[in-house]
């Protein structure tokens, strides 16, 4: 799980062109949108094609993505708990 | 696009190929250019690009160009044609619906795209007379404004379309009252629906009219729509009636917008369209009958 | 007609043309058939946040547009018009080229979304949170032109209106490519500055210019803008018809004329045909050339408008640009541009200086 949540930190500021940010600034908890990370709507579909891509999990509704994409944390959960190895 | 898309895969893999015929076209004006070549027109040719919103701005430019003094008979509309490109691209945003498309309902899921072309000629006054001719109807005002919200997602309350129908409304000297119709701009998206529905409901209070998305039956023909739906409209004046909002059961929880359900034949004097682009494009015409 | 003022201008090409050098000073010499612009520092106008998603024509768009606004004095104008021929090209071949690659598979809707003509726009407006009016014209080597006359009638129809407007367009590597294929840049890379003595095709340019536009003078040095006028294949007879009917309209006889800056492009044959056509019609008037600058690009004529006004302002013609001198003054300055033979056009600002 921790290795997961930092290769998912790496993979987000990759996917999501956060120069300015380094993958410790991120925190296992702390909120991606709105007043943490302060990411949007848009990101929340980058977000979607990035575990398509890169952990073959299918997110159907967009309409999900709050609550999946709340923290790295709540991501790496649902990554192991829809995985199907 | 449709053409560039060809061309793309054979010159991805090698930059020498490709057929050149295939992207001779890619600039949005060369249609707007080649209907000029068609007509021997050597003046004035303008193309707009407001994504959704295109060909209403581009039928309110000519109305413009008009009532300068500038121009005294106009080609204004829009095309566009489907393609992987934009298929792909609201894929990718996941606002497709898989089914048939439901402006509207609280069931819908997303649009569905189509295509096609919608043009109106506008002539001045003096043509009119001059030609002794009636007119189908008549352009009695128009407005654009921005949602400054977010690129592709319209605000919850709809502050630019509302503006944009204020300031239609304005233009044309007539009361909400007036409005027999509505064309809404009526995708099928869960946003752009509750955003309008807000928007005319707070604009039009309760005495809303009549009312109907005509993007059921046409799919969202993107930068045609304008033009497309502003032909519904005349028609909607011409025959005197009102086209129903296909596939519709159930209102929406965030906001109760009972669109027209069934085609019916009743006065209509003045028609509002709207159309509502990428980037917070806002946009609302009028069509009154002379 | 009141007079539309020039209050405010930006601009991002191929020369040096931000900051606070003294106008064209030192010009860029480009060894290349394609004139990159001489870019600024973005951070200065956008938070690390706002650029990530920001392709090169957008950053190049809204730095013009915030210079432009910055040098107008304003923070949010009324309106925001802008031309570009092909929009925003980078975006396009990213979700294009992602399209194949990933056989249409999981793409990422960020290029598609700024792949709009009208992402410009849009993003001035969303960063200002400007509700006001927003147009994008795409009309090729009119965008800029089309622009231009929406913003006049906006001001024509409300003089205290501030109206933004301008002309972007950028070269991608794939734009490159493409276009050199139907061959219409030399074939052979040389300096940018000889591109009239050896009139061997042009060069690919790009840019990004916008201007404040009112019908209040705001400073004793402004310049007017008088009018604008566009011709889509048309031939010697329509034009010189065209150019009676603008300067009727401006209350102007062809000595009236002071410079004349000709979109001359280093195509032998269509560069004499504009040169034939200007002996004709201002056989009195000065002249100079400016796409050896900026490259040719379909709104290479906001290049040439920033240039016309800085010349008007300053009451001076750069070296670089002069063709032919009569020693005469600026004052009255006439954009005569030309895209591939097939698309003409007119621009005529002029000196508003109270001394005359």
């Amino acid at each position: 799980m921790e290795q997961l949540m930092a290769d998912l930190k790496k993979q987000i500021i990759e996917a999501l062109n956060l120069k300015h940010l380094k993958p410790e600034n991120i925190g296992d908890d702390q909120p991606l949108f709105g007043d943490g990370l302060g990411l949007d709507s848009i990101d929340a579909l980058e977000l979607i094609v990035l575990l398509q891509q890169n952990y073959k999990v299918k997110i159907e509704n967009p309409q999900d993505g709050p609550t999946i994409f709340h923290s790295v944390k709540s991501i790496a959960e649902y990554i192991r708990a829809n995985q199907t190895a | 696009m449709d053409r560039t898309e060809n061309f793309f895969p054979a010159f991805h893999q090698d930059s020498a190929k490709g057929k050149l015929h295939d992207v001779v076209n890619h600039e949005c004006g060369r249609s707007t250019e080649i209907v000029a070549d068609d007509l021997g027109i050597h003046h004035f040719i303008s193309t707009i690009n407001t994504a959704c919103s295109s060909s209403v701005n581009a039928i309110a430019l000519g109305s413009r160009l008009i009532n300068h003094g500038m121009l005294d008979i106009v080609v204004a509309g829009g095309t566009d044609a489907l393609s992987k490109f934009t298929l792909n691209g609201f894929n990718s945003l996941m606002i497709l619906d898989k089914e048939p498309c439901r402006p509207f309902d609280a069931t819908r899921k997303g649009l569905n795209l189509g295509e096609g072309a919608g043009f109106v000629v506008i002539v001045s006054e003096r043509v009119l007379q001059q030609e002794k001719k009636k007119s189908l109807a008549m352009v009695a005002g128009y407005g654009n404004t921005n949602d400054a919200y977010h690129q592709t997602a319209s605000s919850p309350e709809g502050r630019g379309s509302y503006a944009a129908m204020q300031k239609a409304l304005a233009m044309s000297g007539l009361s909400v009252t007036d409005i027999d119709y509505i064309n809404l701009h009526g995708t099928g998206t869960l946003n752009n629906d509750v955003s309008e529905g807000t928007a005319v409901k707070r604009f039009f209070g309760d005495q809303l009219p009549r009312m109907s998305s005509t993007k059921a039956f046409t799919g969202h023909t993107l930068g045609a729509s304008g033009g497309i739906e502003a032909v519904f409209s005349v028609l909607a004046i011409m025959h005197q009636c009102v086209f129903p909002n296909l596939r519709f059961e159930a209102t929406m929880p965030e906001v109760e917008i009972v669109p027209q359900q069934k085609f019916e034949q009743t006065t209509v004097n003045h028609v509002m369209s709207n159309s509502f682009g990428f980037g917070g494009n806002c946009s609302s015409i009028i069509f009154s009958k002379q | 007609m009141a007079t539309i003022f020039i209050t405010g201008m930006g601009n991002i090409s191929p020369q040096k043309t931000w900051g606070d050098a003294p106008l064209l000073s030192e010009v860029t010499e480009h060894n290349s058939e394609r004139l990159a612009c001489v870019e600024p520092d973005y951070t200065q106008w956008f938070d690390p946040r706002q650029l990530r998603r920001m392709s090169r024509v957008l950053k190049m768009g809204v730095a013009a547009g915030s210079i432009a606004l910055k040098e107008a004095n304003i923070t949010v104008p009324d309106a925001i018009i802008t031309g570009t021929g092909y929009g925003c090209l980078e975006d396009t071949g990213i979700f294009l080229t992602k399209m194949v690659e990933n056989n249409e598979e999981a793409l990422n809707p960020t290029p598609f979304i700024q792949s709009t003509h009208n992402t410009i726009g849009s993003l001035i407006a969303l960063m200002l949170q400007c509700q006001g009016y927003n147009q994008t014209y795409t009309q090729g080597a009119f965008s800029f032109e089309n622009s231009l006359l929406d913003a006049l009638m906006m001001v024509k129809e409300e003089p205290a209106l501030k109206v933004l407007v301008g002309g972007v367009d950028e070269i991608t590597d794939l734009s490159h490519t493409i276009q050199k294929r139907f061959g219409i840049f030399r074939a052979q890379p040389e300096s940018n500055l000889n591109l009239f003595t050896t009139g061997r095709g042009t060069v690919n340019g790009e840019g990004a210019a916008y201007f404040v536009l009112s019908g209040e003078k705001v400073n004793d040095n402004a310049v007017g803008v008088e009018a604008v006028a566009t011709f889509y294949k048309a031939d010697e007879q329509t034009l010189k018809q065209g150019l009676d009917d603008l300067l009727r309209d401006a209350k102007l006889q062809v000595s009236d004329i002071d410079f004349v800056l000709l979109g001359t492009s280093g195509n032998a044959g269509t560069d004499k045909t504009l040169l034939d056509y200007t002996l004709k019609m201002f056989p009195e008037s000065s002249t100079g050339v400016f796409k050896h600058l900026s490259g040719e690009h379909p709104v290479a004529s906001s290049f040439a408008f920033w240039l016309a006004a800085r010349m008007i302002q300053e009451q001076t013609i750069p070296s670089a640009v002069m063709l032919h001198d009569t020693g005469r003054k600026p004052k009255n300055v006439l954009i005569f541009n030309q895209y591939f033979g097939t698309h003409h056009a007119f621009i005529l600002l002029k000196s508003c200086r109270a001394s005359g």
